[in-house]
């Protein structure tokens, strides 16, 4: 089973904080794997919050790969940065030979462009990079996008941490949200590309459960966009319905939970909003989950959010402070990292609500 | 000797052979009085009996006359193996049996010089029903929990109109998270994911109707199912067209628009819409053929609903007038929109044929958003009437035409905008809760049902050639029939009742089939959740194959 967990605070936070986090509810997972996104750049990636920044693992042969096919569109390349990885024996890592985190500058083609041009430059950049990558399993582009970074691997959470020199909390490579998973996922085959948190044009999703409308829901994404590939894993379908809903329709977040979950026909029946709500419900029947499961979900202007499936088959917990919300699968997790907060104010979110978390750190729950 | 007479009709060429025992029939005349097709004649017959009564053999013969029962040797008045006779006979004295030696193919077409007709269903059986080697097989059980069949509450219900796609949807954002809905959007029900298909006044007796009527309207009122049923081509009584009661009732217009003039005079006095307006364009069990009413049956109400005089009855096979799928789309449904203000959804039934994803490839790409459904009907379909050719030997088979149309709307990336209801054979093996789950797990968004409806009423036919008299006029179940005798068989509440409970049975059996996979409202195109034993079937439907 996974483990699910979000941080996001006031001030800059170091990976270790997420490593901390996932570790207490190691017990919930199967120590197979960590991903990660972070989003809201601090420490060596802060000056450069308006560029899009590669987030790669690849071979020697991959990098070169993606320089050529970047330099031919016309990105400069203007910082570079891999961690230090600290490669002792024994480590359970399944490491690929470089972790590539590059922030470019966009082509000069596109000075004057909008920002939609760019944000779909970036879209396609990826897509083209993960298509030519893919073929020889040169390498894994995660996510190309301004002041965000993705890291997975496959392999012990604990181990990966070491390895990248996670552990050590420092003021280099810190962020505002992250978000993070432990867990390969083993429904299907061992792919770095089935680990969540999944990116998507600044959405970013990740879920603890089963989605068993998946082949409904694939078989209607894969024709709405582009950008709705790989399908490795049934918890990406919840990050296309994000981008879906809230990006391509233009909707209000809230309606997202009308899409995945829809409240049942006698129930919208006896609301004023029904003719809204009936009209999203046929319209999107296509898009509804089912199963259990808990999505966190990231939007492009770093809020932060959470729900559940329509019989809360699954668990998660928001704790706070002034300066820091968690969001996590497991309480446990939640005393980890923030030990002195009052936790009569945590939030066990209830099938029918979403907890939204704003940039201000406000803390809403909106009822579905 | 006398010559043979090698072409004289005997029982032996019919396909039924009556089995008569004379010492147990007590004379009583009940099967004569019951057999409708007059298969069954009283006869007295010479006996001769040999005896002798002395010591020594002294034989003597003695005759008598003797009345017993004889089956008939006409080829219009033959036995159909219906079994009233023996349903009545208080002694077990008379049966029909099958005869495997049967030249009634060869001999009715020598004798009249005319095609076969009749009703019913196609009778050629043979292979393993496809639907039969699939089974539910992803069932939820670890991290994903099965449901509690009894207590979970489902949402068992199915779009019946025209769904938008969402980019389409007239959404006006509004301050604080809203959004209002601009224009009218098209009429959409949701209704039970089983419609009772579309038999019209005319092909049933008027008896059989109303308690079909009678069941739906029970199901919505009392039972709280939202069981939708269609007219069929022939018109709605008077009554009910101005009942409160025509909410759930889908009118049906064909081509021979038979039963419109009432329904359009009588849309004045109309207190409720109807449920939705279905076009006929086919029929599966007789694609590319027309409907066919013979005189018989055109009794005086019959002519009154319709509008006709008392004259065999032809749809023709085509609507006149309609050259192209657009056209359909273009002039009857905006007409047929419009006639009800774009309230009430207009769906099309379509026989399912080699061509089906063509037309409704056409329909789904229509820009008006208009047609609101997509009935498809499939081979194993009845029908009141029609040529014995065009039943066996055309039409297509169901299952695979429907996940290929829902393959195409996935394609199109517009699966559920256009509803696709299923039809053709479901429910034959008497488990139509199994047939419909696995429908919709392969892409339907329900089915609709006639044959079994008639079966619920106590008809006796069936796909071995038992029985498929409907066109005769003289069903012997009082189903198909105007002839007021026959009619008075049938009791409407107990075929209501019939039909209310396999309803509910039914209701009960999908949320059995819902639960193990652990959804709650219908796996549309779900076809994950099934598994076939069958590996070409399996490949063609694109499901998992298992054994
Ligand atoms: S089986 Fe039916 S058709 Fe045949 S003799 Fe008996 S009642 Fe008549
Ligand atoms: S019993 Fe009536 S409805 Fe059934 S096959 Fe015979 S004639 Fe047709």
């Amino acid at each position: 089973m996974c483990r699910i967990g979000a941080i996001k605070s006031l001030n800059y936070v170091h990976p270790s904080m997420a490593l901390q986090l996932m570790q207490s509810q190691q017990k919930g997972h199967d120590n197979s794997g960590f991903a990660m996104v972070m989003q809201d750049l601090g420490g060596i990636f802060e000056p450069y919050k308006k560029l899009p920044t590669l987030s790669m693992a690849c071979t020697s042969e991959g990098i070169k790969l993606a320089e050529d096919i970047l330099h031919e569109i016309g990105f400069h390349r203007i910082m570079q940065w891999s961690p230090e990885v600290n490669d002792k024996p024994g480590l359970d890592i399944n490491a690929m030979p470089h972790y590539v985190f590059e922030t470019f500058n966009y082509p000069r083609s596109y000075k004057k462009a909008s920002q939609k041009e760019k944000e779909e430059l970036l879209l396609d950049t990826r897509l083209r990079l993960r298509r030519v990558l893919e073929k020889d399993e040169e390498g894994f582009v995660y996510s190309f996008w301004p002041d965000l970074l993705t890291l997975k691997e496959i392999g012990d959470p604990r181990d990966i941490g070491t390895y990248f020199n996670l552990w050590k909390a420092n003021t280099t490579f810190t962020a505002k949200v992250i978000t993070a998973q432990c867990r390969q996922n083993t429904n299907y085959d061992i792919v770095r590309y089935a680990a969540h948190p999944f990116h998507l044009q600044g959405y970013t999703a990740l879920a603890n459960g089963e989605n068993t409308f998946y082949l409904k829901n694939k078989e209607y994404q894969q024709q709405l966009h582009r950008g709705y590939i790989g399908f490795e894993s049934d918890s990406q379908c919840f990050l296309y319905t994000l981008h879906y809903v809230h990006r391509e329709l233009g909707w209000p977040l809230s309606y997202y939970k009308h899409v995945v979950t829809p409240l049942p026909f006698e129930e919208i029946d006896a609301r004023q909003d029904r003719k809204q709500l009936l009209a999203i419900r046929q319209s999107l029947a296509h898009l509804e989950i089912n199963g259990p499961n808990t999505i966190i979900g990231m939007l492009p202007d770093n809020s932060l959010f959470t729900c559940c499936d329509a019989k809360k088959l699954r668990p998660v917990v928001v704790g706070y402070d002034s300066e820091t919300v968690v969001i996590s699968s497991e309480v446990c997790g939640i005393n980890e990292v923030l030990p002195d907060r009052n936790w009569e104010n945590d939030i066990y979110p209830n099938e029918r609500e979403i907890v939204v978390i704003n940039d201000e750190l406000e803390v809403q729950r909106w009822k579905q | 000797m006398e010559t043979m007479r090698v072409n004289q009709l005997t029982a032996n060429d019919l396909p039924w052979k009556i089995l008569y025992n004379a010492s147990r029939c007590t004379l009583c005349g009940s099967c004569l009085a019951t057999c409708s097709f007059r298969a069954i004649k009283a006869k007295v017959e010479r006996r001769r009996m040999v005896f002798s009564e002395g010591d020594l053999p002294e034989p003597r013969a003695r005759f008598s006359a003797v009345p017993v029962i004889r089956q008939g040797t006409s080829i219009r008045d033959y036995c159909r193996g219906c079994a009233m006779c023996e349903k009545v006979c208080p002694n077990d004295a008379i049966r029909p049996e099958r005869n495997v030696d049967t030249r009634h193919p060869i001999v009715t077409r020598c004798l009249g010089g005319d095609s076969i007709k009749r009703g019913g269903r196609k009778n050629l059986e043979g292979t393993i029903r496809t639907l039969d080697t699939l089974r539910v097989g992803r069932i939820s059980q670890m991290t994903d929990p099965s449901l509690d069949a009894q207590r979970h509450k489902f949402d068992l219900l199915a779009p019946f109109g025209r769904i938008l796609p969402p980019g389409r949807l007239p959404f006006i954002a509004g301050t604080d998270q809203e959004m209002s809905l601009g224009e009218l959007t098209p009429p959409v029900s949701w209704v039970y994911p089983v419609i009772i298909g579309d038999m019209s006044i005319g092909a049933l007796s008027w008896r059989m109707w109303e308690a079909v009527a009678m069941a739906t309207a029970y199901l919505n009122e009392e039972c709280g199912l939202p069981v939708r049923m269609c007219s069929g081509e022939g018109g709605v009584p008077r009554r009910l067209l101005r009942s409160k009661y025509l909410k759930y009732m889908i009118l049906q217009i064909a081509s021979g628009h038979f039963g419109w003039n009432r329904i359009a005079t009588s849309m004045p006095d109309m207190i409720e819409d109807p449920a939705g307006i279905l076009i006929k364009i086919g029929q599966g069990a007789k694609p590319g053929d027309g409907g066919l009413l013979q005189a018989g049956k055109v009794a005086e109400h019959i002519q009154a609903i319709r509008g006709v005089p008392k004259a065999d009855l032809l749809s023709p096979p085509n609507h006149q007038g309609l050259y192209s799928i657009e056209e359909s789309v273009q002039k009857m449904f905006l007409s047929l929109n419009a006639a009800f203000k774009f309230r009430v959804p207009v769906a099309i039934k379509v026989a399912a044929s080699a061509t089906s994803v063509s037309v409704f490839n056409n329909l789904v790409r229509d820009p008006y958003n208009i047609v609101g459904g997509f009935f498809l009907d499939g081979i194993d379909g009845g029908t009141g009437a029609a040529h014995e050719v065009s039943l066996d030997h055309t039409g297509h088979p169901i299952v695979s035409k429907l996940r290929d149309c829902y393959l195409a709307a996935v394609t199109q990336g517009r699966q559920g905008q256009i509803p696709l209801w299923a039809a053709g054979g479901l429910g034959k093996t008497g488990d139509l809760a199994a047939d419909a789950f696995k429908m919709i797990c392969l892409g339907a968004n329900g089915v609709f049902t006639g044959k079994l409806i008639l079966q619920m009423a106590g008809c006796v036919g069936n796909d071995m050639g038992r029985c498929n008299a409907c066109n005769t006029g003289l069903c012997p179940a009082g189903i198909t029939t105007q002839e007021p005798q026959l009619v008075r068989r049938l009791d409407p509440d107990r075929v209501a009742q019939n039909i209310v409970n396999y309803y509910l049975a039914m209701d009960q059996e999908l949320k059995k089939l819902m639960a193990p996979i652990g959804n709650s409202t219908l796996p549309v195109g779900r076809a994950d959740a099934l598994v076939s034993t069958d590996r070409a079937i399996a490949e063609r439907l694109k499901i998992q194959h298992v054994c």
